[in-house]
């Protein structure tokens, strides 16, 4: 396996970017494997949602080059490949007149291209993919209506309809119950080991999410870490005091519900190990 | 044109209507879900000073003798339209900025204008109030242009602009091309603003586009109903206010709006009816189930 070229969906090379004259990136180089279920963590302001942001082409970069599946961002067409799920998503307007489904709908609407409508088989698909997040029996339902776990799972139903390759979750579990997150965190382990699909997701949630994934990022304006979950979980206490300081015992508190030695026997840590 | 021209004053008048009432809701439905219905009002006064720009061309300049005022307004509605979606980006935190800004722009140049145009007080009367009757062969020929226009390009842009609508960072990542969605609702925006104008008048306009959605909003379930019952709402209130403006000889531009805000309170009504209904129909289930 170690001979064999990798092939990655995101590769970030030497990418800095700032706000005005603040920065937020200094000189990011990653490259994410095809495959792969990456955590990536930080404190607020540590530049997550803007790496996030600079993978999806909304924002260009100060410097350096950002290639998806290989092909420069500027050059690249194929968004249906990418399924973004964003943190906004929490706060939409919640009055929005929309049915589950046409809100599912929506993540075709790219892929089906300009003057045309949904086929047949578009909609099939779109029910295809309500199902497989279990929401099925409320299709008709307005978005508005439904749980902040509910609408979670509908957003993802809409990154994930087009069938993409690559899925980005900028910080999905905002404002959804304990028991939703882990459910949710399932599903997204589930999805990356039986279709395959890269999934980045970004949280500041450090604890649940090392069961789930299978590398992990640390970022804070540069890149303190980046590697399989089982090496992060070792050495996860440096890592927490290098990045968020001395806040870590507080921070953990609030966000870490399994017990440390726990979660290395946890058989989706042992999984990693064997990629 | 001849077959425009063979109308009666008000067969002209209600074909007008109801072209309007078609497509103003629609575009009023998008209005509602990116929160910009308050566009309506400010966009027709800037119309009104395109209106008055083309009154004054055809009083001074010979060459332009004949066009007619509803095509100026159309201009600089769309100048208007354009400069709007510019000012929201411009102040993202404070998008509803740009509309008092375009508001007292348009008002302010309509006032210069209309006060040295020397027309009489009753034509500018019909063009702030609307006048069904005086819809002329012509006025009907724009709206039908127009109209045609706006319901091509919404036809063919529904969905792009629903995703925008929804999420435009999430419509962007699918490949969307927000900025050229945007430059074109602002162009259907103008359209439907202009041809308004002739039977609603400028001040009624906003009327036209906001309360068929607000009633619809009552009942919809989906974006596909408000859009529906939305049109019904249009349509009944066209109808209805021109009948009602004939037999009791009052204005028709108000009286359309008028029965436009009794729909409404009809469609609230009808709301808690229906909620009402639903809710003892499952009381009487949980009764049922209990005993």
């Amino acid at each position: 396996m170690a001979n064999e070229k990798r092939s990655f969906a995101v590769e970030v090379t030497n990418v800095s970017f700032a706000y005005d004259q603040q920065n937020v990136l200094e000189d990011i180089q990653m490259n994410i494997s095809k495959g792969s279920f990456l955590g990536l963590v930080g404190p607020n302001g540590s530049g997550k949602s803007t790496l996030i942001k600079l993978m999806l082409g909304l924002l260009k970069p100060d410097s350096g080059e950002i290639k998806l599946f290989g092909t420069d961002i500027k050059h690249f067409e194929q968004w249906n490949k990418i399924g973004f799920v964003s943190q906004k998503a929490n706060s939409f307007n919640s009055g929005f007149p929309a049915t589950v489904f046409e809100v599912v709908s929506m993540g075709l609407y790219g892929k089906v291209g300009l003057f045309r409508f949904l086929s047949k088989k578009d909609k099939q698909k779109v029910k295809e993919t309500i199902a497989q997040v279990g929401m099925s029996e409320y299709e008709k339902t307005n978005i508005g209506n439904l749980s902040g776990g509910q609408q979670q799972r509908v957003f993802i139903a809409r990154a994930l309809v087009s069938s993409p390759d690559l899925l980005i979750l900028d910080e999905p579990t905002v404002g959804v119950d304990q028991q939703s997150v882990a459910n949710f965190y399932y599903m997204l382990e589930k999805l990356n080991r039986e279709s395959g699909i890269t999934l980045i997701l970004v949280t500041h949630d450090v604890g649940a999410m090392t069961d789930y994934v299978t590398d992990v990022a640390c970022l804070n304006k540069c890149l303190h870490f980046h590697g399989g979950s089982d090496d992060f979980a070792e050495n996860k206490d440096s890592m927490m005091s290098k990045m968020y300081g001395h806040d870590v015992h507080l921070l953990e508190h609030n966000h870490d519900h399994h017990d440390h030695d726990h979660s290395h026997d946890h058989d989706h840590a042992g999984r990693s190990a064997d990629d | 044109m001849e077959l425009l021209q063979g109308l009666s004053f008000l067969e002209r008048g209600i074909a007008a209507g109801l072209m309007i009432g078609l497509i103003a809701p629609v575009v009023g439905a998008f209005l509602l879900v990116r929160r910009m219905t308050i566009i309506s009002e400010g966009l027709s006064q800037v119309t009104l000073t395109g209106i008055a720009t083309g009154v004054l061309m055809n009083q001074t300049m010979v060459w332009t003798e004949g066009i007619n005022p509803l095509y100026t307004g159309f201009f600089f509605a769309l100048i208007g339209s354009l400069v709007v979606e510019r000012l929201r980006t411009v102040y993202k935190h404070f998008q509803e900025l740009a509309i008092p800004v375009i508001l007292s722009a348009g008002l302010g140049m309509s006032a210069i204008l209309i006060s040295s145009s020397g027309v009489s007080n009753t034509e500018w009367f019909n063009f702030l109030f609307g006048s069904i009757i005086t819809v002329s062969a012509g006025d009907l020929l724009f709206i039908f242009i127009a109209g045609a226009a706006g319901l091509m390009i919404l036809g063919l842009f529904y969905k792009e602009w629903l995703s925008i609508s929804f999420d435009a960072e999430f419509a962007y990542t699918t490949g969307i091309s927000v900025k050229w969605m945007n430059f074109l609702f602002a162009v259907l925006i103008a359209l439907v603003i202009s041809m308004s104008i002739s039977v609603v008048g400028v001040l009624l306009v906003g009327a036209l586009v906001t309360l068929p959605v607000a009633s619809s909003l009552q009942l919809a379930n989906s974006f596909r109903q408000v859009i529906l019952y939305g049109i019904l709402f249009g349509e009944g209130a066209v109808i209805l206010g021109v009948i009602g403006s004939y037999y009791l000889n009052i204005a028709t531009g108000g009286m359309i709006v008028v029965t436009g805000i009794i729909l409404l309170f009809a469609a609230a009504g009808m709301k808690k009816v229906i909620h009402r209904c639903k809710r003892k129909s499952y009381l009487a289930r949980l009764k049922e189930a209990s005993s």
